[in-house]
């Protein structure tokens, strides 16, 4: 136990939330875009893999990170407007129209990845690029805050800028109060004037471009190459995340970054030994008991309050017991 | 024959054709040899005996998992964890087929069962928790999918792997275990008959039956469902338990008949090509044959594609999604379909 | 010679699953004036209307613009052309605000943001404008039917609506709010707006328009200058013959109270109060009729005797058992029936066919079910048997139900529920959207459960049904019996206009009565 919670309570482990945070969360904005429009986005998962595959090939082709990125957010586009097309023109059923994408995507991506690196595994034998790290001036120097909140890639304070971005589009401004309009009263906005269709697919597409960024962090931030079926699930987690974040920016914001806890967890605590397949499940057994607990209540119909209370106490929790774990070291090391 | 069910056909005809034709695309591009290639894609599998057995032994998972699919679909449940199911069942089932001590006619069975219970007992969590709560059974199986995966390759690192071999795979299954061939000169074995049972007995809970009646109108209309005084709970679950069977048969049925061990050490992928065949098939336990075969012939193919011109196999997934897409695309020739209603009106 | 603002010319329009719901129909339509547009449910006058506003294509004919042709493809256009409608069941986000709801689509910005305050000054004086006395920053989910209308008519003009399409507008009103909207319409007509009133309900037609036009069955039947045609006339054209509508109703003895609703009290999520101490019974042989505006908690009522909502204080009993220890099987087991008002949600199962949706309250019993398997040739029967009483309108019992018009689909509704012989029967708006004939045939059945004994509650927004049925009144105004009239041929319906509006209130003695 001393040796897990030596592990769990360093800066090392609270830099590693948010690293592994950021595709979930982008993920998550794109669920939350769309949901709230009224076309929920099944095919993140298999979006966010097209899309790390698109980057790493495409920097690999032009020896730039940043033109991979702006091709992987493209393909995540192009992605998610055939997903738009046959749903929302040809009303396939959208959760059948999201297996197809994902299908296409995992098995899709292995069979192009074979074609351009001769390797039905990883692309490793392929130069393709990375996105920067970034180091904040003045925020590195500050005592443990620093370490955990600077030196991370670019994508990961764009993640977080996506949450204000998604935010304030739905509350502020036109498009985002058309958006609530067709996804809560479609012939509302029909009466008006407001093409239905066009408003879902751009809600759909937005979606998109947002999970392009988090499959192009999977590629070219978070490793340096593709390999198959890296997304392994994270999409999912996203549709969770939202779900359990009641399709609000903030509410999924959070759930995002408690999934991106369990996470991260797994990845240090496979280090002390314990038994490796049990442990990859864990993220995935985090998002099944919070999504119990998420219906469980709602199904007992609690107060919104209550809720609330219950998230921020499982937030503010771990630092309390960090900083009071730290300060008994120190006074038990008299220094 | 009403307009709807010919338009239906009409629509799956021409995907299927599309479908097709994408795949010469793909092949066109791909192989040095398009023309060759294109040949082995259509005809090659009906060239030798060995190949249609071929189609044969890949037809029966896939009927299995098409089976569950579709009674998950007609209750209007989007449930994907057949994947797992598969996979759990046929490790847990290997269990049973290495060491039990049992009689040849009862061994496969007792492992059949126990794989059975495995998916009831699996598919009673995404079930529950959507009878009860409401929560999304879409993405509690697909967690559940990854779980059952690392439990599953667990088993297999720790509990019965073969260390006098090199690569992971399970101590060899009893010879009193493994389900015995049907067709001489193929790899067919006994589950083709146990698969066949089950798609009749199906049919007949889906489409004679008071619960499988009410299975079909909960999915139809479930707020109708609940104001007839259908048990929406039990309904639910129910489909799940079944649905549990069937993919727990399934998965240990495929590792008896055609394996020595067991060697799965990621998820099959029987799971999504299940949605894929119920969708085909309109969710009709008899269309899942047809469209079972119809998937299984495609795989030959591209098997044998792939063994000639170096093109991999995951084309097939490529197929897959704009067959899904074209067939549930319910305006998809809606043009026509309108033109044709007005010339019939004047 | 008169300036035609508005022709529509030779429309035809076919649905996609063969249904013609016009043929040939020219509409004309003067500058100026009020024109009515008449017919009964299924006629084609909301498909025609949903034409000229953009949000159906004809599959053939054109339509004529102060004598130049246009296209009206989209909504967008319609607008772009001066043409607003108002529809029947109102267009409104529920959790928008109002001045939300009417910029919608023109949103004034700020930036990159809508200039909210902007948005509230806009509405404000448009309200002002129209004399219509509006919250911009109200929340519209909870505002009375009444001012919600307004909200919708000031979000046409708001886009320079010059024709105002008002599709059913009184449905949904009480004869005092009625009047005042006939008031606005005038109002807005000496404004130089023109407008076009859908309506099924003579009298009113009579009252306000100056020309009207009688379709039937996708037809246009003809336009008159409505001085010129008698109430009796115009309602000749509508159904075709002459439909004598008239009920019997006999003496009936009245057995024990079998629906026993005791003090009742809900609120919602937000702790709003809507229902306040309701109690009433229902006895076999006779039908309650239940009065009242929508919104003022029928709905939630009938829900909470459904089994739809779970009771937070009061005791509901029904054939004697508290239906709060019953399942929705076993509460339907003791002899309980009941017509949803939403057929298509809760009514019937649309891609079932019309056997699967028949027995779907029986079909666990002896008669079409043995030993788990279902008796097909018994069910097939029964559902022969019951479209030719019914007169049901399909080609086969296996037509998919979700297919009939309106009036057959609910046909099917009443004929499953009424040939279960329950001794309770809940129906909610059983006419609503259905044709003259249908309705006529489930008010004839209706009769007949009562005179068989069973005990009817009635809930219905339609005063004159309400008023043809029901044995005895009550009236429903925010969530409370304002009033009850144990015989109603001692009540006019202005009279009952009054107390649906809250203007007045029987005093408790008087409501006891109903307990």
């Amino acid at each position: 136990m001393g040796a897990l919670f030596d592990m769990i309570f360093t800066t090392d482990f609270f830099y590693s939330i948010l690293r592994v945070t950021t595709p979930i969360l982008f993920a998550s904005m794109g669920a939350v875009v769309a949901n709230l429009s009224g076309t929920p986005n099944i095919a993140l998962e298999g979006i966010m893999l097209i899309a790390a595959f698109v980057g790493m090939y495409v920097s690999y082709l032009s020896a730039s990170a940043w033109v991979g990125l702006i091709a992987a957010v493209g393909a995540g586009m192009l992605a998610a407007g055939i997903l738009a097309f046959f749903t929302l023109y040809y009303r396939t059923n959208v959760i059948l129209g999201g297996i197809a994408i994902n299908s296409l995507a995992s098995g899709g991506t292995v069979f192009f990845l074979y074609l351009v690196a001769q390797d039905k595994g990883t692309s490793i034998s392929l130069t393709s690029k990375v996105l920067p790290q970034i180091n904040i001036p003045l925020i590195q120097d500050i005592p443990v805050l620093g370490k955990i909140i600077s030196g991370h890639n670019l994508l990961t304070y764009l993640s977080v800028l996506s949450v204000f971005f998604v935010y304030y589009m739905i509350k502020r401004t036109p498009l985002g109060l058309r958006m609530r309009a067709v996804g809560e009263k479609q012939e509302a906005a029909e009466s008006v004037g407001i093409n239905v269709i066009k408003t879902k697919a751009m809600a759909v597409i937005i979606s998109g471009a947002l999970a392009g960024f988090g499959g192009a962090f999977m590629s070219m931030g978070y490793v340096s190459w593709f390999s198959r079926d890296m997304v392994s699930g994270r999409g999912w987690i996203a549709i969770a995340a939202e779900a359990m974040g009641r399709t609000t920016a903030l509410g999924t914001a959070v759930t995002s970054l408690l999934f991106g806890t369990a996470d991260a967890f797994a990845n240090t605590v496979s280090v002390l030994g314990w038994p490796a397949d049990l442990v990859t499940t864990i993220p995935y057994c985090a998002t099944l008991i919070g999504l119990f607990i998420f219906s469980f209540r709602e199904f007992k119909n609690v107060n919104n309050k209550k809720l609330a209370g219950f998230w921020l106490i499982s937030e503010t929790l771990p630092v309390i017991v960090y900083i009071a774990h730290k300060s008994s070291k120190i006074s038990s090391y008299g220094n | 024959m009403s307009r709807e069910r010919s338009f239906q056909i009409l629509r799956t005809g021409v995907s299927m054709v599309i479908a097709t034709l994408v795949a010469f695309a793909i092949i066109l591009l791909v192989s040095e040899t398009p023309m060759e290639s294109i040949k082995t894609f259509i005809v090659g599998p009906f060239t030798s005996g060995r190949y249609l057995g071929n189609i044969v032994e890949v037809t029966i998972p896939l009927i299995f998992s098409g089976l569950a699919m579709a009674v998950l679909f007609q209750t209007s449940l989007f449930n994907l964890g057949a994947e797992g199911i598969f996979f759990l069942s046929g490790a847990v089932g290997s269990l049973i087929a290495i060491w039990a001590p049992l009689p040849a006619f009862i061994h496969p069975f007792a492992a059949i069962i126990v794989g059975a219970i495995t998916g009831i007992a699996v598919m009673f969590i995404p079930g529950v928790l959507k009878a009860k709560f409401g929560a999304s059974e879409l993405v509690t199986s697909l967690m559940l999918n990854n779980i059952l995966l690392g439990v599953g390759c667990y088993i297999l690192n720790n509990v019965m792997r073969d260390a006098n071999v090199s690569s992971l795979v399970s101590l060899k299954f009893a010879e009193t275990a493994l389900l015995s061939k049907l067709i001489p000169g193929t790899k067919v074995h006994t589950g083709l008959l146990i698969v066949i049972g089950a798609v009749v007995a199906v049919y007949i809970f889906l489409y004679k039956s008071k619960w499988g009646y009410e299975l079909r109108m909960t999915g139809i209309n479930i707020e109708f469902a609940k104001y007839s005084g259908i048990n929406i709970v039990k309904v639910i679950i129910l489909a799940h338990v079944i649905a549990g069977i069937l993919a727990g048969t399934g998965g240990v049925v495929e590792n008896l008949g055609m394996h020595k061990r067991f060697e799965w050490t990621a998820l099959p992928g029987y799971g999504f090509d299940g949605a894929m065949i119920a969708t085909l098939a309109g969710n009709n336990p008899i269309g899942v044959v047809g469209a079972a075969l119809f998937v299984a012939y495609l795989r030959i193919g591209a098997d044998l594609v792939n063994r000639f011109s170096d093109i991999p196999t995951e084309m097939i997934s490529i197929l897959q999604c704009v067959i899904i897409l074209l067939i549930s695309a319910e305006r998809f020739l809606h043009k026509y379909k309108q033109k044709w209603v007005e010339k019939e009106a004047k | 010679m008169h300036n035609y603002i508005l022709r529509m010319e030779n429309i035809t329009k076919i649905y996609n699953n063969g249904i013609v719901a016009n043929k040939n129909v020219n509409f004309s339509l003067k500058e100026g004036e009020i024109h009515a547009l008449v017919g009964e449910n299924g006629a084609g006058k909301t498909t025609l209307m949903q034409i000229l506003f953009g949000m159906e294509k004809p599959s053939s004919g054109q339509i004529f613009l102060n004598e130049k042709e246009i296209q009206l493809s989209t909504s967008k256009e319609a607008i772009r052309h001066g043409i607003g409608m108002v529809h029947q069941h109102f267009m409104l986000v529920e959790s928008f605000t109002v001045a939300q709801n009417i910029i919608l689509g023109m949103e004034p910005k700020l930036g990159l943001a809508i200039n909210e305050s902007q948005a509230a000054a806009y509405t404000k004086e448009l309200g002002e404008k129209y004399n219509f006395e509006i919250d911009p920053n109200a929340v519209t989910g909870i505002l009375p039917v009444g001012i919600k209308q307004k909200v919708e008519i000031l979000k046409a003009l708001a886009r320079g609506a010059k024709i105002l399409i008002l599709d059913e507008p009184t449905a949904v009103l009480a004869p005092q709010e009625t009047e005042q909207l006939f008031k606005e319409l005038i109002h807005l007509k000496e404004q130089g707006h023109t407008i076009i009133f859908i309506s099924h309900k003579i009298r009113e037609v009579k009252r306000i328009s100056d020309r009207v036009t009688v379709m039937r069955g996708g037809i246009c039947e003809g336009t008159w200058e409505t001085a010129d045609k008698t109430e009796q006339e115009i309602s000749r054209k509508i159904v075709g013959f002459e439909l004598n509508t008239d009920l019997e109703k006999k003496e009936t003895d009245l057995k024990e109270a079998r629906i026993r609703v005791s003090h009742i009290d809900y609120h919602d999520k937000e702790s709003v109060s809507i229902l306040k101490n309701v109690s009433f019974s229902v006895h076999g042989g006779m039908i309650l009729g239940v009065a009242g505006i929508q919104g003022n908690g029928q709905a939630e009522l009938i829900e909470l005797m459904t089994k739809g909502r779970k009771l937070q204080s009061g005791n509901i009993e029904i054939n004697g058992r508290d239906i709060q220890k019953l399942s929705m099987k076993q509460l339907r087991d003791t002899g309980f029936g009941y017509i949803p008002e939403d057929r298509i949600r809760q009514g019937i199962a649309k891609d079932g066919t019309i056997t699967e949706n028949i027995i779907s309250n029986e079909y666990n019993k002896k008669n079409f079910c043995g030993r788990g398997m279902l008796r097909r040739k018994k069910c097939n029967r029964f559902a022969d048997e019951q479209i030719k009483s019914y007169e049901i309108k399909c080609s086969g019992k296996s037509h998919k139900t979700g297919m009939l018009s309106g009036g057959n689909m609910q046909k099917v509704v009443v004929a499953r529920e009424c040939n279960a012989s329950p001794k309770v029967l809940i129906a909610e708006q059983p006419t609503r959207g259905v044709d003259l004939g249908a309705a006529h045939i489930i008010h004839k059945q209706l009769l007949k459960m009562r005179d068989e004994g069973c005990a009817i509650l009635l809930v219905s927004a339609d005063l004159n049904e309400i008023m043809k049925l029901s044995d005895a009144i009550i009236v429903i105004y925010e969530g409370e019996i304002v009033a009850y009239y144990p015989d109603i041929s001692s009540v006019s319906e202005e009279q009952l206009g009054l107390y649906m509006l809250g203007i007045e209130r029987h005093d408790d003695e008087m409501i006891k009565g109903v307990i």
